[in-house]
């Protein structure tokens, strides 16, 4: 098959290396996955001038549409580009029909794990999740013990972050249950390609994403508190300074609902409304896309300015739905992460379809002298944490910094999780004038509101540094548009 | 539509009129300057202080350059061109959702141009050129919000800010060249007195409308008489309240709910009052309180719109 490579491929791949690594588009004798062949071809008939060309025309769209996050840490929130590779990743129809029977079971049990946890909590009963690990966790809500949530639905938006590993297996890294963030980078990466790759966007035969505001917007309605027939929804926001404010603008603006911040809601009677130039609206359905410690000072953090006092108790007697709920972040705690195959065969009773990757729980004594004398080779994650902060790669780090963790942990077990540094996949991204590979996940979107539903794509984030494992946009990473083909 | 949004876009436009004020107070101040003249360098910067609301830190001090490179740029000043731009834009970034794209990036390239590392360089080599582009970018601005957005409530609201800020600033600058005004004037203009009127004319971007109605014949009644009634020029008062009070009936009959007799009632007297009168009348009594009821009226106003869409009591609102 490598003998039949036309030569030309050459120009176009330079040095490409495979080793170790599952490379997206080459097996590992260096011929091209069938489904690559197409978009190597017609990158190889593309004069380097043109490509990047094309390559400026996509930087710039990006850049007059103001498609752009905030960096914390930074003067007065520094606005950036997000910045984005010009090939596709493909994930092919096969591939998709697990990821999406697999994170609707996982997105299921997930659900359910919530729902008992704070009812009847036969699980821990049962003792298949340690009762101690769920009531110290510091995403447990206490306030949510014994409330009703609509339709049972706590998970209504969820984000979670596959890897594939050497073996072509896709695994699941980490669930978003609380607010998780991207999906407009989804929608906006399919816009600017379709522009970029007309032809081969059509010969590829894409499944659409398109329509995922308007799935999101039946998804809200469909959990309207009962007897409001035609619900006022909108999308609170913490505000300009946060770092996903063009994303809320943007789901705000495609769903034409309003974007509230927490200054523009009272409470009266426990009923939510907000403020308008008409007088006091009635609010029925929030999407929240303010952490539970911001959302009401009331019931949480009473320093906070950014939520809505009252709007706990107008929840709790079920005049306005919030979704997500309050307290889900309690299951993508990063060791209950442990436990979801076997919450997934307590409440479903099948095996996980889409495997976790082998997780140290630190709060076990073996398990944490075990890790504690690997530090080297791991991966340290703050359970509570996300978007890359809190965390240590093993071989990438400092005597130093290994001394630094190694006392948190022994300080505070619990706070921590170990997991195998892994070797995940990566796809080809466009260096210069050549293809060079890097690694890459996925964050497919999940939609939860009558049943579950997931639109074929995500956001493929790329680590865009050259041996990095590390995909945060926080950190320097980058963005691909993900197709999922028809067949 | 949002009480917060339409706050955040009645201030957006507020800021950009008046940026566009003070560009154009500056540009007249200094071509005068440029003219021999018994009024002193140190009068006519005093002047339009006056006009632009006083503001602090500000006093003369000789260098004409560097005073105006102050006014442009000087950020602790609420009437710099660069406060008000910046005002506008951070405003506008609080309803991105709200405004359209075009509307954004227009005045995102405003914004961007006034802060650019060439910014100060290019105000040095040519401030009337760089003064130029600036309002050129106001003028975008305004164009494409009347093409690009909806009419509806955001809309009108932005109407509202553009002709109450206007409304205020014209009558303000009335004010101060009352003294010029009232002058007895000479069978024959001298040169400096035409000057002085043109300038006043040009402070409104009025002077050539001017002509079209009573042809270059400067004579202060007219011109008193044009500012304040004309109902055909955008930069006249009568003008700016019949935009005013178009806006807030458009404004109540697409929210349908809330009748302010209150703001409505104001608004009307105001409006019978330049539409029902005559300059002659206005000039037999006190021309000076006549401005200055303008101006309180306005500010009465802003505080009424407050009042109902903005930050109104709950109680009230239940009440209802």
């Amino acid at each position: 098959m490598s003998a039949s490579q036309p030569v030309e491929m050459d120009s176009l791949f330079g040095d490409y290396p495979l080793d170790g690594a599952f490379d997206e588009m080459r097996a590992p004798g260096g011929e091209l996955r069938p489904h690559y062949r197409a978009l190597a071809e017609t990158l190889a008939a593309l004069p380097p001038e043109e490509l990047q060309r094309r390559k400026q025309s996509a930087d710039l769209s990006f850049l007059t549409q103001g498609i752009t996050f905030t960096v914390y840490g930074r003067d007065e929130g520094t606005e950036r580009i997000f910045p984005y590779d010009l090939l596709p990743r493909l994930v092919t129809a096969a591939e998709w029909d697990r990821i999406e029977r697999g994170l609707t079971q996982r997105i299921t049990a997930l659900n359910e794990f919530l729902r008992d946890v704070y009812s009847d909590a036969k699980i821990l009963s049962d003792r298949v999740v340690p009762q101690e690990l769920v009531y110290s966790c510091k995403h447990y809500r206490r306030q949510m013990r014994g409330l009703q949530v609509p339709r049972n639905v706590y998970i209504s938006v969820v984000g979670s972050d596959l890897l594939r590993l050497n073996t072509g297996e896709f695994v699941v890294l980490e669930d978003n249950l609380r607010v998780p963030s991207g999906v407009s980078y989804m929608l906006t990466n399919r816009r600017v390609m379709k522009r970029t790759f007309p032809q081969l966007f059509h010969s590829y035969g894409v499944r659409p994403i398109e329509h995922y505001p308007q799935l999101l917007l039946a998804t809200l309605r469909s959990l309207a508190p009962e007897g409001r027939p035609e619900p006022n929804i909108v999308v609170l926001t913490p505000g300009v300074f946060n770092s996903a404010y063009f994303e809320h603008t943007y789901l705000a603006r495609q769903m034409g609902v309003d974007l509230v911040e927490g200054r523009d809601l009272v409470t009266h009677d426990n009923i939510v409304y907000m403020r308008t130039t008409d007088g006091l609206k009635r609010v029925d359905v929030i999407y929240r896309r303010v952490d539970d410690d911001f959302s009401d000072p009331l019931i949480f953090r009473s320093d906070s300015s950014l939520g809505c006092a009252g709007l706990f108790n107008a929840y709790r007697a079920g005049n306005v739905t919030v979704t997500n709920a309050f307290g889900t972040g309690l299951a993508d705690d990063k060791a209950v992460y442990a436990y979801v195959p076997d919450i997934i065969r307590y409440y479903l009773n099948e095996d996980a379809i889409l495997p976790n990757v082998k997780t140290f729980i630190l709060s076990e004594e073996k398990q944490r002298q075990h890790v504690l004398a690997n530090l080297d080779k791991l991966v340290v994650k703050a359970v509570g944490e996300s978007g890359g902060y809190g965390m240590l790669i093993g071989p990438q780090s400092t005597a130093r910094q290994r001394e630094e963790f190694a006392r948190q942990i022994e300080a505070n077990p619990r706070n921590y999780i170990a997991q195998p540094t892994l070797d995940f996949s990566r796809a080809p991204c466009l260096i210069g004038n050549l293809l060079e590979p890097r690694h890459v996940d996925l964050r497919p979107y999940v939609l939860f509101g009558d049943k579950v539903n997931i639109v074929p794509g995500g956001l493929t984030r790329v680590a865009l540094e050259k041996g990095s494992l590390v995909v945060n946009s926080s950190q320097g990473g980058g963005s691909k548009d993900t197709w999922v083909l028809e067949q | 539509m949002l009480s917060r949004v339409a706050d955040s876009l009645y201030w957006m436009s507020r800021y950009l009129e008046r940026a566009e004020n003070t560009v154009r107070q500056l540009d007249v101040t200094m071509s005068l300057m440029l003219d021999t003249s018994d009024t002193s360098a140190e009068t006519r910067w005093e002047r339009m202080m006056h006009a632009l609301g006083k503001p602090k830190g500000m006093e003369w001090n000789g260098d004409m350059d560097a005073m105006a490179r102050k006014l442009v740029f000087d950020n602790t000043n609420g009437a710099s061109v660069t406060f008000c731009v910046n005002g506008a834009r951070e405003n506008a970034r609080q309803v991105r959702e709200e405004i359209s794209s075009e509307q954004w990036q227009r005045l995102n390239r405003l914004f961007h141009q006034m802060h650019s590392p060439h910014a100060q360089a290019q105000f040095r080599a040519n401030i009337n050129d760089a003064l130029a582009s600036v309002v050129d970018g106001i003028h975008l601005f305004k164009g494409v919000s009347d093409t690009t957005m909806i009419h509806g409530q955001g809309w009108q609201f932005i109407r509202l800010g553009r002709y109450l800020e206007r409304a205020y600033s014209t009558a303000t600058l009335l004010e101060v060249y009352q003294p010029e005004l009232s002058q007895e004037q000479e069978r024959e203009h001298s040169g400096h007195q035409y000057l002085e009127l043109v300038g006043l004319l040009r402070c409104c971007t009025s002077f050539e409308a001017y002509c079209q109605v009573y042809t270059a014949d400067l004579s202060p009644d007219r011109i008193i008489e044009f500012l304040l009634l004309n109902r055909d020029f955008p930069h006249a008062i009568r003008y700016t309240v019949d935009g005013i009070r178009h806006a807030i009936e458009s404004i109540q009959r697409t929210g349908g709910r809330r009748a302010p007799e209150e703001l409505t009632a104001m608004i009307g007297r105001l409006h019978a009052q330049l539409g029902y009168t005559n300059i002659a009348e206005i000039l037999a009594g006190d021309l000076a309180a006549f401005l200055h009821t303008i101006r309180e009226q306005c500010m009465r106003i802003h505080e009424l719109i407050y009042r109902y869409y903005v930050q109104y009591s709950i109680q009230s609102a239940l009440a209802t």
